[in-house]
């Protein structure tokens, strides 16, 4: 007995778009998509006739015109004679370097101070909870503004490092000193760390115009095959131990792959440390405005990294958090029960399960943390929105053209992120079978 | 219907965007108000006083064509603009008339699409270094950290200096003067480097001015004068004559308080076309015949601006140099009015 009737054939009617259910759905769905594109081409259509009011155009030939200003931070090679793409490309390093630096110290701060807060210990938990709301509810940008004015009005001068003819002749000190076995100098425009330094480096080869140390790959290469042959060792002790019983030592070959092939590399390629310095003639009276050598971290960076991180790291702490609280206490007394120490429990036991829960808002504040590395244009750090969003709109006056592009640059950069955390989520999240 | 939506669409935009961006006069005289771009704060150009009021030499530019296009030279509202904005606010309409010391440049009158209607201030790019730093010239500051205001001329003549003379720096970026003269103050750059009349605007503004020296090189041109936006002539030749009408009026003499006195007995031909006393000069732009007068009536002449907000008896203290009348050795020169 067939329940469902055919439809009715051959007499469709045009009151039948409005009043028939099957049909009606299409109907409003064909409105709204109309409503929709005409929208779009109302916005499209604006700006063109705007455009052509000022008498302007859509081009994005200025990318390959020479910039003509400097950056003070750069990943890649460029000088004021690079065209404003490769500007474009040193902001995006920039922007990368701090997104990057700030996602790993704020997981680090973020899961430290998430399970610190559920400590037993009153002090501890509390002190997690102040640090917690007190971070979390004051605006990123105060605190950006806050660690960059504390670098900048607390430390000296550069000038205060300098050894003057008078201190010379009464054998006395400059008024500030290097820190850490006299060689870092932290000066209120930057931080000047050692630089590495080979003498007989392998050179490099250049790739899009992005010169490719091969000294730096000879050395990511040892020390990842140093670390490889470390774990062949490390299996073949644990196949030892499950046959005998007995766990052979290797320490001592873990230690020997581990450090030799490294240092023997750096002894090869002649590796020593430059650190910063000021210039100084034969007297030891000192020359110049700034150190000399070495490699100086502008105060914009580390502040923007600073903030960023504790700021986030406070987001982080609050997922890490909810994630071990919804892992059932009936967990930890198993794990307790089978002798487990509590650290091997947290490790062990409770964050793999709590990942399943902490990964999805930790990928929400991985973006967070990149699109918020825009807020340094507070503090004048040269990142995208420094460089294309700033001084190049500004002097070629193409500000629609820099927009677009960025808005596009920071859509893909978020993406990407999406889609790697997501792979990864793939990975921990509770496998169904 | 969805074309006529479209139809209607383009007919709307394009009616909008014809009124925004055509008569400004219309639209200045509509609204009673002149909205003027003026500098965030740098004194003896444009900088509100202790009564929050715009005062300097760029501001009394504003007034003076209020006062030619509306009669009271009080109907202007003051824009704060940085370097950075100051363009993208004139191109958008949010402002009539920019008088924020732009240089007058290549780019910015072709490709921007703006006009730069006079030069009000010819102008250098200089540095100001402390005086224990112990540098005598701009060529000694090889390896000196330098401030410099971003989305400026000077942004790209500095780069250009360290390049052409085989020294290096370091750049720090600031957003207008006052950010420029804390972060100079606080040593967080050995030299603060912008036109020569901006530096000694901001010495004049340091509590310990004798600690700071202008270095004697002059690194560019500077020519910097009121911008207005490019298509609209009859409002970009008011304000070019409202600002001729100044240095006119200094070359004949006319002063704000003789300027009632010679209105009434001056026999000089091209004095009494100014003055609106003959001929129908205003009518000819869609002012007023009194324009001029009203002008010059605001703060006197060309020169009495300049001696009043950045002359030797302020602290300021610059001399007319290029700026002296033509008559005098500078460059000041306005056409005649016939």
């Amino acid at each position: 007995m067939a329940m469902v009737s055919d439809a009715p054939k051959g007499n469709f009617r045009l009151s039948m778009l409005v009043y028939d259910t099957r049909y009606r759905s299409f109907t409003i769905q064909v409105i709204v998509l109309g409503l929709f594109i005409a929208f779009v081409a109302w916005l499209l259509l604006n700006l063109q006739a705007n455009l052509a009011a000022k008498d302007k155009d859509i081009s994005y030939s200025f990318l390959f015109n020479r910039a003509g200003y400097d950056i003070d931070q750069q990943l890649i090679p460029y000088t004021n004679d690079s065209t404003h793409g490769r500007a474009l490309f040193v902001g995006l390093f920039n922007t990368l370097a701090v997104s990057i630096a700030a996602c790993f110290a704020a997981t680090l701060i973020g899961v430290t101070a998430g399970v610190l807060r559920l400590s037993k210990n009153w002090i501890v938990g509390r002190l997690m909870t102040v640090y917690i709301e007190v971070f979390r509810n004051v605006p990123l940008l105060l605190w950006i503004l806050l660690a960059f004015s504390i670098f900048a009005q607390v430390m000296p001068e550069p000038k205060d490092f300098k050894v003057t003819q008078e201190m010379v002749d009464q054998g006395l000190e400059p008024p500030a000193q290097k820190i850490f076995f006299d060689s870092i100098a932290i000066t209120n425009r930057g931080t000047n760390v050692p630089a590495p330094l080979l003498d007989r480096p392998l050179g490099s080869v250049s790739v899009l115009d992005v010169p490719i140390n091969l000294s730096v790959l000879a050395a990511i290469a040892v020390i990842w095959g140093s670390f490889w042959v470390n774990g062949r060792i490390r299996a073949s002790a644990k196949a030892i131990q499950e046959d005998t019983g007995i766990r052979p030592v290797t320490w001592w070959k873990s230690l020997l792959v581990l450090i030799v092939p490294t240092t023997a590399l750096l002894l090869a390629l002649g590796f020593h440390l430059e650190v910063p310095a000021f210039a100084a003639d034969e007297n030891g009276v000192s020359k110049g405005f700034n150190f000399v050598g070495g490699i100086s971290l502008a105060h914009s960076f580390t502040a923007l990294f600073l903030a960023l991180s504790i700021y986030h790291g406070t987001y982080i702490a609050e997922a890490v958090r909810g994630g071990i609280l919804a892992i059932s206490r009936g967990q930890t007394e198993a794990a307790y029960a089978l002798g487990l120490r509590p650290n091997r429990t947290m490790n062990l036991i409770i964050l793999p399960q709590a990942l399943r829960v902490i990964v999805p808002p930790l990928i929400s504040q991985y973006l967070n943390i990149t699109k918020n590395s825009t807020l340094g244009m507070a503090i004048s750090y040269l990142d995208l929105k420094g460089t294309l969003g700033g001084i190049t709109l500004n002097q070629t006056g193409r500000e629609l053209e820099c927009m677009l592009l960025m808005m596009l640059i920071y859509l893909i950069l978020s993406l990407t992120i999406s889609l790697g955390m997501n792979i990864f989520n793939n990975s921990v999240k509770l496998k169904e079978r | 219907m969805k074309k006529s939506v479209f139809l209607g669409t383009l007919a709307a935009t394009t009616v909008l965007s014809g009124a925004v961006f055509a008569a400004t006069l219309d639209d200045v005289k509509a609204r009673g108000e002149l909205i003027c771009g003026a500098n965030t704060g740098l004194t003896g150009f444009a900088a509100p006083d202790a009564n929050g009021e715009y005062q300097g030499f760029d501001a009394a530019l504003c007034k003076a064509v209020a006062a030619a296009v509306l009669g009271d030279p009080t109907k202007v509202k003051f824009v704060p603009l940085t370097g950075e904005t100051r363009f993208t606010a004139l191109a958008s309409g949010e402002v009539d008339l920019l008088v924020r010391n732009s240089t007058w440049t290549y780019s910015r009158d072709t490709d921007l699409k703006f006009d730069f209607v006079a030069v009000n201030y010819y102008d250098g790019q200089g540095f100001m270094v402390k005086k224990d730093l112990g540098v005598a010239s701009a060529k000694e500051l090889d390896g000196a950290t330098v401030c410099i205001q971003t989305g400026t001329t000077t942004e790209l003549n500095l780069a250009d200096f360290f390049k052409s003379n085989n020294i290096t720096y370091t750049p720090v970026t600031v957003v207008d003067d006052t950010e420029a003269a804390n972060q100079y103050l606080a040593g967080a750059c050995d030299a603060y480097t912008t036109d020569a009349s901006g530096l000694a605007a901001t010495r004049a503004t340091l509590a310990d001015a004798e600690n700071h020296i202008i270095l004697p090189e002059i690194i560019s041109k500077e020519p910097l004068g009121p911008v207005v936006r490019h298509g609209d002539n009859n409002w970009g030749d008011i304000v070019r004559w409202t600002y001729y009408a100044l240095l006119i009026a200094e070359e004949k003499g006319i002063t704000k308080a003789n300027l009632e006195e010679v209105a009434a007995s001056t026999t000089d031909p091209e004095t009494r076309r100014l003055l609106g006393l003959e001929g129908e000069m205003g009518v000819m732009m869609g002012l007023d015949n009194n324009w001029a007068k009203n002008a010059i009536a605001v703060s006197g002449n060309y020169g009495e601006i300049f001696e009043a907000n950045l002359g030797t008896s302020t602290p300021i203290g610059l001399a007319r140099g290029l700026n002296a009348l033509w008559t005098q050795g500078g460059l000041q020169y306005a056409p005649p009015v016939r």
